[in-house]
């Protein structure tokens, strides 16, 4: 039995529009970011500058670093809606050990800089930490777990300002934060070493790998003698340190330290991962498609300012844009499941 | 006084899947307050002809007539609405929900506004439960009950719609002996109601002890049908596997010499282990011995499995491993002390989405190297599998999913032949596959015995465990009831026992 030239174009063809499908959930992101671009870029000169662009990275920078650690717990196929909390408090806690200027009513403890910043990234840690026991050892889901964080964050945070706005931080701190190395803001170079650090660690570590795995399916893993628990743990753990820094180099970006400042962080972060195509269900997508959703996000933030269009319509775009995501993510999860399982 | 008509009577039925014949021109009748035992092995055609009486299949040949009158369900539904009740191995309750929810759950009794009357629900119920001898209180949480009872609560639900034919599939396989005293008391009383009863089950001990008439079910067709005083055991079993064609069936239905070996070394020791399913097992599992734990659904041998790997939590117990007393408190654990696992379904031991590669490299990535993927290593070792075990197609690079049911079994099976453990644990390792894959498991699972490993076999099939076992367990509702040691063995004996 030989199969004739045409049947072997024809499976070739086929299995290449399967290889096709099989990449939707990377393809779209990508086409959507340049059709973005491509919009814009028509539609108003002053998008298309070179100032502009490095606005674009500011602005998505501290979400970068908050969606670097969260692909880690989305790509286990969980979730973590602690993460601005958390870097609200960690950011105030920086700043809680800092010396403050004498008309900021604060009963702070002034340490000097390192130590206030080992003590602030202890604090993430200590609060990714009691994340990752209720998940892990007690059993509460992750959705619900982190939802009581998210309260214990802000809690933290608004009994050591109460009420108040700190302004100091520690020099470096408030370089990385706020300073820049030539044309290129210092926040910008951070966000993009997070990014390559967590992309290294996922893709050529075995730690990485075990992250897919368990996202992929949990139980084989499990009964591949992995120890689900403890990648759990760790993925949640990485998603507090990501979201301390992000809160530590925020505050310097914002230049205050302040209750409820990183509200809007939450979604925005979770929105870049999702957007960018990693799956809500665990197992596939990457630090890549994170890059790609917040340049999504970022791009049509900042290009609806450039068209002048309704700020309140903006809001609905932006919605909008999300759900397409959305139906796109479970769209293409069922695509690939269904060629594996026929 | 009119002669009282039939309840159920079927007549030359007959049903094929997709060319595959499941029953073959039975007839089958049901007499007014009896209790019929059906029985058979697994696939000889019972479940699919309760099925059909049932109304779950639709399609099929010959006639039925209940209550003396021919129907034709088109619906599980219509078949409820006739009076024909079935309860599923798998319980139906909803957990959540108190014992009167679930006993009139799709008749709730309604005040005139069309809210639930709960007075009436719980008196109603009470009442119910009451007469048929069912001692719970009607206002617990019946998740919270012992299995045994939330059978009996899912029996009195089917018996409150009004059926007047009830079908038990395998009821007592997970009940403790006083609970199966409880069944059968209930059932007695049932049938003195005259209603009557199918008892679907594996344990013939069971089915003697409560039927009146019992049907025996061989390759889809109906071999007899006795009464149970003039029946015993070894007439059942001769008839189930059908002692006329043992010469025709493979090897293995006849005598199998064991071959222990009581010389070599212990390596994997359980001494009293209790856990969820199973209490007391003490085995042995010793190097270049194939151990067989047979039983039958239910009784407990699969969770024994998935406990010697860490998945559950022991009660009670210790297990040894070459005189060390292992802590298994994850699977990670017991694979590091060097036992491996697989278990009985497919997919929860694969990664559908993943290439071959990376399936056989998740449980040596840290022997491969600590920190840091080498990705082209894990190809060639998987390339290695691939050519030994014959894997179709030869590409390490395919994704999992697109593989032949076999072949994915042969994956899984790669994953811990890198590293060769102390312990092999399979569970059911030839579920559901064609005969040319089933012989390509048998014989790696026979090289890795002459490579000098314990190998455990968990199986509710006889075939398996006959085909491969040094020595045999047989366990029964969750414990260990005798051993097969250096003598020999056929499946009527092994069937005998369970």
């Amino acid at each position: 039995m030989t199969p004739s030239n045409a049947a072997v174009e024809l499976t070739r063809k086929a299995s290449r529009l399967l290889w096709l499908r099989s990449q939707l959930r990377n393809i779209a992101p990508f086409a959507t970011l340049l059709a973005l671009i491509a919009l814009f870029s028509v539609a108003s000169p002053s998008f298309t500058t070179w100032d502009n662009v490095a606005n674009i990275l500011r602005q998505v920078s501290v979400t970068g670093i908050i969606a670097a650690g969260l692909t880690f717990v989305i790509l286990c196929g969980e979730i973590d809606l602690s993460v601005a909390s958390v870097a609200n408090a960690v950011g105030i806690l920086v700043a809680f050990f800092t010396m403050q200027d004498s008309s900021v009513n604060i009963a702070n403890m002034p340490l000097p800089g390192g130590l206030a910043i080992g003590l602030a990234i202890l604090g993430s840690l200590a609060l990714g930490a009691v994340t990752a026991f209720g998940v892990t050892v007690i059993g509460i889901p992750s959705f619900i777990m982190t939802l009581a964080m998210l309260q214990i964050g802000s809690g933290i945070g608004a009994m050591l300002v109460r009420g108040q706005i700190a302004y100091n931080v520690p020099g470096i701190i408030a370089t990385l934060g706020a300073g820049s190395i030539g044309p290129v803001p210092w926040i910008v170079v951070v966000a993009a070493i997070v990014l390559l650090l967590g992309h290294i660690v996922l893709t050529y570590t075995v730690f990485g790998r075990t992250v897919y795995m368990v996202g992929g399916n949990r139980e084989a893993a499990e009964y591949s003698g992995v120890n689900v628990r403890l990648v759990l743990a760790a993925v949640l753990l990485i998603s507090a340190v990501c979201a301390g820094l992000a809160g530590m180099l925020g505050v310097a970006h914002f230049g205050s330290a302040q209750q409820d400042e990183f509200d809007n962080y939450l979604l925005d972060s979770i929105s870049a991962v999702v957007v960018g195509g990693t799956s809500l269900f665990g197992g596939q997508g990457g630090i890549g498609n994170t890059i790609v959703g917040l340049l999504v996000l970022g791009v049509l933030n900042n290009g609806l300012d450039h068209v002048r269009i309704d700020s309140f319509l903006k809001i609905l775009i932006r919605g909008m844009i999300l759900l397409l995501a959305l139906v796109i993510n479970v769209y293409a999860q069922r695509l690939r499941a269904s060629q594996t399982t026929a | 006084m009119p002669r009282p008509v039939t309840p159920l009577e079927l007549k030359g039925i007959s049903k094929s899947f997709g060319g595959v014949v499941a029953l073959q021109d039975v007839d089958f009748t049901l007499e007014p307050g009896e209790i019929h035992g059906l029985v058979g092995e697994n696939g000889a055609g019972k479940s699919t002809l309760m099925k059909i009486i049932a109304g779950v299949h639709t399609e099929y040949d010959g006639t039925m007539c209940v209550a003396g009158k021919q129907v034709r369900h088109h619906s599980a539904r219509s078949a409820r609405a006739a009076g024909i009740g079935m309860v599923h191995q798998e319980l139906s309750i909803i957990p959540e929900l108190s014992v009167a929810e679930n006993v009139m759950l799709g008749a709730q009794p309604t005040t005139r506004l069309g809210l639930i009357d709960w007075a009436a629900m719980t008196r109603k119920a009470t009442d119910y439960l009451r007469e048929l001898g069912i001692d719970v209180d009607p206002r617990a949480t019946i998740g919270g009950l012992p299995l045994g009872l939330q059978q009996l609560v899912e029996i009195a639900r089917v018996l409150s719609s009004g059926a007047r034919i009830i079908i038990l599939d395998e009821p007592t396989s997970a009940l403790s002996p006083p609970e199966v005293e409880v069944l059968f008391g209930l059932l007695r009383r049932v049938r003195l109601g005259g209603r009557s009863i199918v008892f679907i089950s594996h344990f013939l001990d069971d089915i003697l002890r409560v039927s009146d008439r019992i049907t025996i079910f061989r390759n889809g067709r109906r071999i007899e049908t006795a009464a149970v005083a003039y029946v015993d055991k070894a007439w059942i079993i001769d008839r189930m596997i059908g002692a006329g064609h043992r010469a025709l069936e493979e090897s293995y239905l006849g005598e199998i010499a064991l071959d222990s070996r009581p010389s070599a070394p212990v390596v994997l020791e359980t001494q009293g282990i209790t856990g969820p399913g199973f209490h007391d097992v003490s085995l042995q599992a010793r190097a270049g011995e194939v151990l067989g734990i047979y039983g039958f659904m239910g009784s407990g041998q699969l969770e024994l499995a998935r406990a010697l790997f860490g998945k559950t939590r022991l009660r009670a117990g210790q297990v040894i491993l070459k005189g060390r007393p292992l802590l298994l408190r994850n699977t990670a654990q017991a694979r590091r002390a060097g036992i491996a696992f697989l278990p009985e379904s497919r997919r929860s031991m694969l990664f559908a989405q993943e290439p071959i590669y990376k399936n056989m490299s998740i449980s040596i990535l840290g022997r491969i190297s600590r920190l840091w993927l080498r990705p082209a290593q894990e190809r060639a070792i998987a390339a290695g599998h691939v050519k030994h075990l014959q894997i179709r197609p030869a590409s390490v690079d395919r994704l999992l999913g697109t593989l032949s049911g076999g072949n994915q079994q042969k994956v899984a099976l790669a994953k811990w032949l890198t590293h060769l453990p102390q312990v092999l644990v399979l569970s059911e390792p030839t579920r559901g596959m064609d005969v040319g894959a089933k012989d390509d498991v048998l014989t790696i699972v026979k090289d890795l015995r002459a490579k000098g490993i314990a190998v455990v076999v968990v199986s509710t099939e006889p075939e398996t465990i006959l085909s491969l076992a040094d020595r045999i367990l047989v366990m029964k509702r969750g414990t260990i009831v005798h051993e097969f040691a250096a003598e020999t063995v056929s499946k009527d004996r092994l069937l005998a026992v369970a």
